[in-house]
């Protein structure tokens, strides 16, 4: 399908982008969610405005306290090729890598992905994971939201109408190790199944996402993690660990494979997190 | 792709060597024309309002009071000016249905059209289409081949009993007493799932009428552009045959989905006779996906009785196809249960063979056919059962196969279901793929991994000739195929072919075959197809039959124009014309040669130089007709190993080893592609892909992102094992293998699964395997 008419902004600077969102506007950054709902005329946006260029959102740093701050127009392929500074660059750039294809990554970015809040994308999920705080911003005002604050759900997101998402801050994760887990039919399809865990010494937690609600971040004990797993991950004492949490935390279907996938990346991330 | 291939061939000869495509030169640099490339002026657009119910009464269109006049084409508009398509099969048992060119008081599947919206640009034509309001009133929706069947199921069709196409069933052989002889019984309820050939480039259509001449010119994205311009003058009125033209540019593959005649077609050539400007439809993937024929799904029964020494004694099995709500034209939806039915037995004897195949009409997208056509799901279901057979008789499944395979020189073999094998050696192609997958051993997987060995063992009916497709009832009996070969004045050779290639790299294999009889090299050699203006009338690509048939056809025109080539020479060299050799572009005679392009310019331009009775010009319409007309057939092995991830239920294809035998290779890298293209196809309907509907008839699959597809992460490399068992019934000896790569991976890949999990009790009932599926199976 075509989309349907509308019109196109691409402002030179962050305050005519916030400008012009203050009217009826839709922020289009990379546009690899928005433009197929738009192919579909599920999306109808009236007017466009285009940030995917605005220098100010797309660079990154390091603040002198360890801060990783990252603009949200940067690019999962730009994360991927190393853009990143810091001791997170490295695991940042394997997530990025990992989603999608690659002509996606080169245009997809990490603020759409997070507005977008799809529960099976990656950076909502990393980014719970390392409790980032999301910058947004209006003409005239900002405001600082936690990502976990930010994500309400299936594509919803605390974001209000003329705000921008420009910088997504992580703190630092002193001491901490990483792992990812996915679960998908096809490479580079939105996974079934989704988890990042962190490993920070005496303290383990990993976040789950593909749910049905916004990801959800659990504790586990790490000494289940770090001893010898059995062949079977689905009966080790840690599977059961997370099952457990994950029933607590009542987002799924417990009988459901989705349930089963999520425990199971939970722990492939965790045995990932804890690999020397 | 690995390959291994011994050729027989000499060095000189060109039939045999895997040159690279003459058609990827344009491909490569992104110069190829397909359908939407066209440019034409005053071209306008067309977006068909499809509709959103899988059944309801269609009542009145209500169309928005601003719309321009003479956007909006409804039925009524049509009136007079098409017949509905109705796709015949001259056998007593099949059910005709008329499928409505634009339906009318009543839609039978989601995405059937509604309306057709003309503007001057197509997201202009989407936003009036979404405008108008068609009033439905929805009717209980069919979404199941068995709820088809059941009595409380009212007939989709009117003037119908109940909602059957076809039914059919033999016996054959002494059925009962083979049952009573048999140790052992077994069962499967089997599953294939509903897949379409989702070629790259999606259908499209362009239709010029010309006022001046009467010429309707259409360009379509087809297989087969003379077929379908005869169809177009049967469905249409106030033109003949002969002024309408159909060329079928560049077409981005077809694999069957582009092989039908289409309601797009005929309503985009009916809205240009009366148009003052040329219109075009370029299909979207969501229209694909519910517009262009899905194929396969099966819900199959086989059970194999057999003694406990390992003899097969009788086969019965039950196909029921969800054919989907219309028959479309040429193939109807009968075609997968009656070809299937047909081919279950393989490469196998035993002595009796009992079937049933039905297909039955619901409110899903009309099936149709797919690289394989009934194949696939014939040899899903023999194979599943060969292995469970071995298994119930603690047999290894390749003895037991074996054991029970058509030996080389039992050929020409009439298999039990009267179908009539050429050639072949079925034993040697599964020792070589058995060796070649158990060659690492099973061995030190991760205590979380199960691995598996399987195989798909089958024999591919191909270029079958007029008997074969009289016998099936087809109501166009197709038999031949047609060259015209040209030389021109400067020596450069023209051939133009009925055939349409579409990815099949028949303007380089045919190039080969007329280069060696020529003596000139293939690419001096221009291949001309797809238009029915250039070039001599033909079948199409479709059934694996155009190496075979189009390339008989171009060898008995080159033979024939070599002759005559030879009488000019030889009566400019002075010798005789048995004498003359045509090779490395001359004309060689004992005492001279004469280059061809002075052989060409005698024949057309120094009539001096020429004999009296030698006609002028190189210029030779051939037509080919097989001498045996049961068809040739081609044979293969697949073998596939993969590890099955017990905690997840994810399946992972190791290796594939493909062992085949196509008779005479003209081009081992076309027809590598071709295997290994095919294979993706194949392992794709085995791990990945399949239509689902919600009771209400609607897809639940319209991208490709639910849709899925292999990508190259989700393949391996597939190593081929080349042998040639020339066909006696061919001219080159070749037999066709389009299809053939395909066919195998369903069953190979269900039975490399059911063999890792077999220690669990696990075996696999359906394809696409699904990871939930067999987590549940194997939860404890
Ligand atoms: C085939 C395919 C596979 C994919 N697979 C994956 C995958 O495996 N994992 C994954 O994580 N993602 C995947 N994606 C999604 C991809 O990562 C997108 O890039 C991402 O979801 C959206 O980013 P974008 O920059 O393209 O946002 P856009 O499409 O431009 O925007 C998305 C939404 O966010 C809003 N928005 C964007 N930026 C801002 C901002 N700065 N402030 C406020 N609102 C904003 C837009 O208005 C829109 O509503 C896939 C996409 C496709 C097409």
């Amino acid at each position: 399908m075509k989309f349907p008419a509308f019109d196109y902004a691409r402002p030179a600077g962050l305050d005519a982008a916030l400008d012009l969102l203050a009217g009826e506007a839709a922020v289009l950054s990379g546009g690899q969610s928005l433009s197929p709902m738009m192919g579909f005329r599920v999306a109808r946006p009236e007017k466009l405005v285009d940030i995917s260029r605005l220098s100010a959102l797309r660079g990154a740093a390091l603040e002198p306290d360890g801060t990783l701050v990252i603009g949200a127009a940067v690019t999962h392929a730009m994360i991927e090729d190393g853009a990143l500074p810091g001791p997170l660059g490295g695991f940042l750039a394997r997530v990025a890598g990992g989603i999608a294809y690659r002509a996606i990554r080169n245009r997809g970015t990490i603020g759409g992905s997070l507005c977008q809040a799809d529960p099976a994308a990656d950076w909502p999920c990393v980014m719970s994971l390392l409790d980032a705080v999301l910058v947004l911003r209006r003409a005239g005002g900002e405001r600082q939201v936690p990502v976990r604050a930010f994500l309400l759900g299936h594509l919803m997101t605390a974001i209000e109408p003329g705000e921008l998402l420009t910088v997504i801050r992580i703190p630092p994760q002193p001491g901490a190790r990483f792992g990812m887990a996915k679960s998908t039919r096809k490479l580079g399809e939105f996974a079934e199944g989704i988890a990042a865990a962190c490993l920070t010494p005496g303290a383990a937690r990993v976040t789950l996402g593909a749910l049905e609600v916004p990801p959800a971040t659990l504790a586990v004990d790490p000494a289940l993690v770090t001893g010898p797993q059995p062949a079977r991950l689905t009966s080790s004492p840690l599977y059961a660990a997370v099952d457990a949490a994950l029933k607590a935390a009542d987002a799924t279907d417990p009988a459901g494979y989705r349930h089963h996938l999520a425990v199971l990346t939970g722990c492939r991330a965790l045995i990932e997190a804890a690999q020397p | 792709m690995d390959s291994h291939h011994d050729s027989n061939l000499s060095n000189s000869s060109q039939v045999g060597q895997p040159f690279t495509r003459l058609e990827d030169r344009r491909h490569l640099a992104g110069q190829g024309g397909f359908v939407a490339d066209l440019r034409l002026p005053g071209i306008r657009d067309v977006a068909f309002l499809r509709s959103s119910m899988a059944h309801a009464r269609l009542g009145p269109i209500a169309v928005p009071a601003d719309a321009p006049a003479g956007a909006v084409w409804t039925a009524e508009a049509f009136h007079g000016l098409v017949k509905p398509i109705r796709a015949v099969l001259d056998r007593p048992a099949y059910r005709p249905s008329d499928q409505p060119v634009m339906a009318e008081g009543t839609v039978r599947h989601v995405g059937e059209i509604v309306a057709a919206v003309l503007a001057d640009n197509r997201a202009l034509a989407e936003d009036l289409a979404e405008r108008l309001e068609p009033a439905y009133d929805p009717l209980p929706a069919i979404t199941d081949p068995e709820q088809a069947l059941l009595p409380e199921s009212a007939p989709l069709h009117p003037g119908w009993a109940d909602n059957v196409y076809m039914t059919m069933g033999r016996t054959t052989g002494d059925f009962d007493a083979m049952v009573a002889r048999a140790d052992v019984h077994v069962t499967r309820h089997l599953r294939m799932e509903r897949v379409a050939a989702m070629p790259l480039e999606t259908r499209g259509c362009v239709a010029r009428f010309d006022r001046g001449s009467g010429v309707l010119t259409l360009w379509i994205a087809t297989q087969r552009p003379h077929l379908i311009r005869t169809m177009l003058a049967e469905q249409l009125t106030g033109i003949e045959e002969r002024d309408i033209r159909v060329i079928a540019p560049d077409v981005g593959g077809g694999f069957g989905g582009k092989s039908n005649l289409y309601p797009e077609e005929i309503l985009l050539a009916a809205m240009a006779m009366r148009l003052p400007h040329p219109v075009r439809w370029i299909e979207d993937r969501w229209e694909h996906m519910v517009s262009a024929s899905h194929s396969r799904q099966h819900v199959q029964t086989i059970t194999a009785h057999a003694t406990k020494e390992g003899e097969l004694l009788a086969v019965d099995v039950r196909f029921l196809v969800d054919g989907g709500a219309y028959a479309m034209r040429t193939s109807t939806p009968a075609v997968e249960a009656n070809m299937a039915s047909s081919v279950l037995p393989g490469p196998y004897k035993f002595q009796a063979y009992r079937f049933e195949a039905t297909t039955v009409a619901t409110n899903k997208t009309p099936v149709g056919p797919f690289r394989g056509v009934g194949r696939p799901a014939a040899v899903f279901a023999m194979e599943r059962i060969m292995e469970e057979t071995a298994a119930a008789i603690g047999m290894d499944p390749v003895e037991f196969r074996l054991r029970n395979m058509i030996q080389p020189e039992e050929h020409p073999f009439t298999t039990i279901s009267g179908l009539v094998y050429d050639s072949g050696d079925y034993p040697s192609l599964l020792t070589k793929a058995a060796q070649s997958i158990r060659a690492p051993g099973k061995g030190d997987a991760p205590a979380n991994i199960a691995i598996g060995i399987g195989f798909g063992c089958y024999t591919e009916q191909t270029a079958h000739g007029a008997q074969e497709w009289h016998r099936r009832g087809s109501p166009f009996v197709y038999g031949f195929e047609a060259a015209r070969v040209r030389i021109d004045p400067s020596g450069g050779v023209l051939v133009s072919t009925g055939i349409q290639s579409h990815g099949q790299g028949l303007e380089t294999s045919l190039a080969q075959i007329a280069g060696d009889v020529l003596g000139v090299s293939y690419d001096r050699v221009r291949v001309v197809h797809g238009d029915t203006e250039l070039c001599p009338y033909g079948m199409g690509t479709v059934a694996s039959r155009s190496l075979v048939m189009a390339g008989g056809a171009v060898e008995g025109a080159c033979q024939r124009l070599a002759a005559k080539i030879r009488r000019i020479a030889a009566h400019n060299l002075d010798c005789a014309a048995d004498d003359v050799l045509l090779a490395g572009g001359e004309a060689q005679g004992p005492g001279g040669s004469i280059p061809l392009d002075a052989v060409a310019r005698i024949a057309y331009l120094e009539l001096q130089k020429l004999p009296l009775d030698v006609e002028p010009a190189l210029d030779i319409l051939y037509c080919y007709r097989p001498p045996v007309e049961t068809g040739a057939y081609s044979s293969g092995v697949h073998a596939a190993k993969v590890a099955v991830d017990l905690d997840s239920g994810h399946v992972k294809i190791l290796d594939f080893v493909v062992a085949e035998d196509c008779g005479r290779v003209i081009n081992p890298l076309i027809v590598d592609g071709q295997i290994a293209g095919g294979v993706a196809q194949g392992i794709g309907q085995a791990l990945l892909e399949e239509f689902q509907y919600d009771d209400q008839g609607q897809p639940t699959k319209v991208t490709l992102a639910d849709y899925l597809v292999p990508g190259a992460p989700e393949l391996v490399n597939v190593r081929i094992i080349h042998q040639e068992t020339l066909s006696p019934f061919t001219v080159h000896g070749a037999k066709g293998l389009g299809e053939g790569g395909a066919i195998g991976p369903p069953a190979a890949v269900a039975n490399a699964v059911s063999d890792a999990l077999r220690q669990f009790g696990v075996d696999v009932r359906r394809v696409p395997i699904r990871p939930e599926d067999l987590w549940e199976a194997l939860r404890p």
